[in-house]
């Protein structure tokens, strides 16, 4: 686990001016940009969660888990255990990437309370190639435009989510592209926690003069480490571009290990540094047992280092249900191996941007998964004997070998990238010659990086490389001739020279708002104004009132002739901008499943509803009370023409939760009963309640049946000493008590529901 | 060039070589591909290192953007665009944010070449 963050120098108090959120209220953005300019980060560093050992949770001890969450969503069927919400012992990651912050925080929001503690927020298309901060709020996309104002606002409001959730919210972006540095210094200014870091990416995907990129990135992690931020490298990149990605694992090892040896050697702990590991196969390949021996070869040579455990992309087709799929399985390597930050992609990223609630469904796949192989580690080992295994664990490790040592003999880093040793898809040493080359002299920024003189100065902490400082600032030519960090406050440091830097004095830190008057979040926030201040409800996916819907359709149709025909009832259904997002051949001929999507330009004022009230809930301790003193008796049947039963025992059986449980005792009449034979036995029995199942609605059945019950207990003079419910899928309250009777419950109902109704009712009528 | 798999032929040297020591030539060749990686950053420097540099100085984005871009062209930059504004804080008795709105301004470029040489 990592030491106590530091606490930014000059910070006022942890929470200062923030009036929390209410689990009720929406997150106010307008509110969260008040006071934006002064607002600092009340902390610094990654936050690992705190294990559990043995942790007993409803009438379960688990092995694998960490601290709970003050506010959280369980998992569906938490309901059976209630209501826990386990957390897993490792971090969990979720990536954002709306492109408007202030659409990403709301996200988070909900995905923090499904489990997600490491909110990943991915960069405008085209910012790695901007030599020089942004600043503002400008739309983007794909991703946010890194900004000071942008990552503060949304550091803001993570601090107020893990306020609200009661665990603390790593943030995480990138620090790549040319303008490396100053983004890690603005990172390490603004408090976030982690962020991706590897000089290769930029490299081989950004085609970024190498020279510059390895000369950035030793100043870029040097910063890092000042605050101990977290550190993903980039190697999973590879696997997700590699034409046959189960050869690019000799390479993924070599990948690992110079960003590792190279952030070690600039002065990056290696308790900070992440690998991005990815299993790199999918089924229908017999992928976990591809995809073990690397996991297992990748954690005997990093052994000192955290692995970020990331999900497959390479593979990953339109079919939501693929797709999470192949994450379980990624998950069971995890279990069967090890995780320290989990992962997760969006279900749904193989066909578009992701949407706000696939994030929480990824995360409550990793959560789901992580939670159902708690402690599976000590019952179900992985036979390292076994020969296939060990054969392949040592061949993975002895090709990396083979790589680095022909590296070496290539001439070193440049060479190798020159030659396209890297995003090859043979399995080194077998080559197809298909790398990705680049040129030494060549690139985005080439010529840029200039040799340090000898009186080079920079008069600032944390700076690495050669410094000339004066005597006693701790630095000069120094034993790596590099200038040692500004560690305590007595302590001469480099920023004595000018009076403290941003990172001894967060006072120091500037700060520049809008530079463009159209676009920027005020004016994104103006457009969508009417539905925040009228409360008028739209769907939405992405961005607030965006209109987005998704509809599912099965075609009776061949896939093309479906696809085309989808489009037709789009139209029909009003929706805007339709494309089939999924399509999946059910049979040839036979019929296609179609995944639509379209805007719906419709709003809905919640004032316009009629919203029938919650049944109110009694506690099992009252409704016992109630029942045990009086012996209250009701008599039941699904009346008419009917034979369906299930719901009605749902109702009142001891084993579903129902009436039976606080002691009503129940006389179940059976199905197809007459009414007129159920008001005789409720008078025979002397019972207090009546209920009649009514499923079948042909012809309002359910209603005369109803009606049938209220006009006979009238007419025998019972009606007063009796309650008359009703039940079934298409019953409302409403309607029944429209046709005579006291409640009705519709769909979802629960015994509870039933009884609270009862003892309410009979109190209130002194029964 | 594309070649065919020779692992086979070409681990000869590997096969007396154990687990560990395996591993542990592994992180050799791996510290030999960087050390001269870490040599070059120890010795140089860039426009973005010396924009974080004027960061950590406490000026804001726009006025590094224009301070190390004129280091740049003047060929100050090996010296430290940081140098340079400290420099001029020192020779006009102001804060560095001040000397660094200066410079962005254009003023005081005389005073570095005046140091380092080149046009004033």
């Amino acid at each position: 686990m990592s030491a106590p963050a530091p606490r930014p120098a000059g910070a006022g108090e942890p929470g200062d001016a923030l009036t929390p959120l209410d689990p009720d209220e929406k997150l106010d953005v307008a509110k969260l940009l008040e006071g934006i300019a002064s607002y600092r980060p009340r902390r610094r560093g990654w936050h690992w969660r705190e294990p559990v050992p043995e942790q007993e949770l409803f009438k379960f001890r688990y092995k694998e888990t960490s601290k709970g969450l003050k506010n959280s969503l369980p998992l569906p069927a938490a309901h059976y255990f209630d209501f826990i919400d386990p957390q897993p012992d490792c971090v969990v990651t979720t990536e954002i990437a709306s492109g408007r912050f202030e659409d990403d925080v709301r996200r988070m929001r909900m995905a923090a309370w499904h489990g997600a503690d490491h909110m990943m927020v991915i960069r405008t298309a085209g910012q790695s190639h901007m030599d020089g901060l942004l600043e503002g709020t400008p739309e983007g996309v794909g991703g946010i435009a890194v900004t000071r104002k942008q990552i503060r606002a949304t550091r803001k409001a993570l601090d107020l989510i893990e306020d609200e959730v009661g665990r603390p919210i790593n943030f995480h972006s990138y620090v790549s592209g040319v303008a490396g540095p100053e983004i890690a210094v603005m990172f390490a200014e603004e408090g976030v926690n982690g962020a991706h870091q590897d000089p290769q990416y930029n490299v081989l995907y950004r085609n970024i003069n190498m020279h510059r990129s390895f000369v950035d990135a030793a100043v870029a992690k040097h910063v890092m480490a000042s605050v101990r931020m977290a550190q993903i490298d980039g190697a999973h990149n590879a696997n997700a571009t590699a034409v046959e990605a189960w050869k690019v694992m000799p390479e993924l090892l070599v990948q690992h290990a110079i960003n590792c040896a190279y952030s070690v050697s600039v002065g990056m702990p290696k308790a900070d540094i992440c690998l991005s590991t990815v299993p790199p196969d999918a089924a229908p390949a017999p992928c976990m047992r591809m995809d073990l021996p690397y996991a297992i070869a990748l954690r005997d040579l990093f052994g000192e280092y955290k692995m970020r455990a990331q999900q497959n992309t390479r593979y990953m087709e339109a079919d939501g249900r693929d797709a999470t799929v192949s994450h379980v399985m990624n998950l069971m390597i995890s279990r069967l191996t090890s995780a320290d930050i989990q992962s997760t992609i969006t279900p749904d990223e193989g066909r578009n941007v992701p949407w706000h609630y696939n994030n929480v469904a990824a995360v409550n796949t990793a959560k789901q998964s992580l939670v159902g192989m708690d402690g599976l580690r000590e019952m179900v080992k992985v036979d390292r004997e076994a020969p296939e295994l060990k054969a392949r664990v040592r061949e993975i490790k002895e090709r990396a070998v083979l790589f680095l040592e022909a590296m070496l003999e290539e001439g070193g880093y440049f060479a190798a990238v020159e030659a396209a040793y890297f995003v090859d898809s043979g399995e080194y040493p077998e080559t197809h010659d298909d790398g990705i080359a680049r040129k030494a002299d060549g690139g985005v920024a080439v010529g840029t990086i200039v040799p340090r003189a000898a009186d080079y100065l920079a008069p600032v902490c944390h700076h690495f490389g050669q410094n000339h400082l004066p005597e006693g600032l701790g630095g000069g030519a120094g034993a790596a001739g590099e200038a040692a960090a500004g560690a305590g406050p007595r302590v001469a440091k480099p920023c004595d020279l000018i009076g403290g830097c941003t990172l001894c004095d967060i006072e120091k830190v500037p700060f520049i708002d809008e530079l463009d008057r159209e676009d920027n979040v005020d004016a994104r926030l103006a457009q969508t104004a009417e539905f925040r201040e009228q409360g008028l409800i739209k769907p939405e996916v992405e961005w607030a009132a965006d209109g987005w819907v998704v509809v599912t359709l099965f075609l009776p149709a061949a896939p093309r002739v479906a696809a085309v025909a989808a489009l037709e009832f789009g139209k029909a259904m009003n929706l805007r901008d339709c494309e089939v997002v999924n399509k999946q051949v059910m049979h040839p001929a036979e019929g296609t499943l179609i995944e639509l999507k379209g805007r719906l330009d419709v709003a809905v004022d919640p004032a316009t509803l009629v919203i029938p009230p919650e049944p109110v809930v009694m506690s099992d301790e009252e409704i016992k009370a109630f029942v045990t003193g009086k012996g209250l008796k009701c008599v039941a049947a699904t009346v008419g023409e009917d034979e369906h039963s299930v719901g009605m025992r749902e109702i009142i059986d001891i084993k579903h939760g129902g009436l039976e449980k606080w002691g009503f005792s129940c006389e179940h009449l059976g199905t197809s009963v007459p009414v007129e034979k159920v008001l005789d036995a409720a008078i025979e029995h002397a019972a207090q309640v009546v209920l009649i199942s009514t499923i079948i609605t042909h012809g309002d059945m359910h209603r005369s049946n109803m009606e049938k019950l209220a006009d006979l207990a009238v007419e025998k003079g019972v009606r007063g000493k009796l309650l008359l419910i009703s039940g079934g899928t298409q019953v409302t309250d409403e309607l029944a008590r429209g046709w005579g009777m006291d409640a009705g419950f519709g769909r979802g109902s629960k015994g509870i529901g039933v009884a609270s109704f009862i003892v309410k009712t009979m109190r209130e009528r002194g029964l | 060039m594309a070649r065919e798999d020779t692992y086979q032929k070409v681990r000869g040297h590997l096969d007396a070589v154990n687990d560990e020591e395996l591993e542990t030539r592994f992180w050799e060749l791996a510290q030999r591909v960087v050390d001269p990686l870490v040599d070059l950053a120890r010795t140089h420097t860039s426009p973005s290192i010396e924009r974080s540099v004027l960061m950590r100085m406490g000026i804001d984005s726009r006025t590094c953007m224009a301070v190390a871009a004129e280091c740049e062209k003047r060929g100050l930059l090996g010296h430290g665009a940081g140098h340079v504004v400290l420099h001029c804080a020192t020779m006009w008795e102001c804060p560095v944010t001040e000397a660094a709105a200066r410079l962005a301004a254009g003023e005081g470029w005389d005073l570095a070449a005046q140091k380092w040489g080149g046009a004033a």
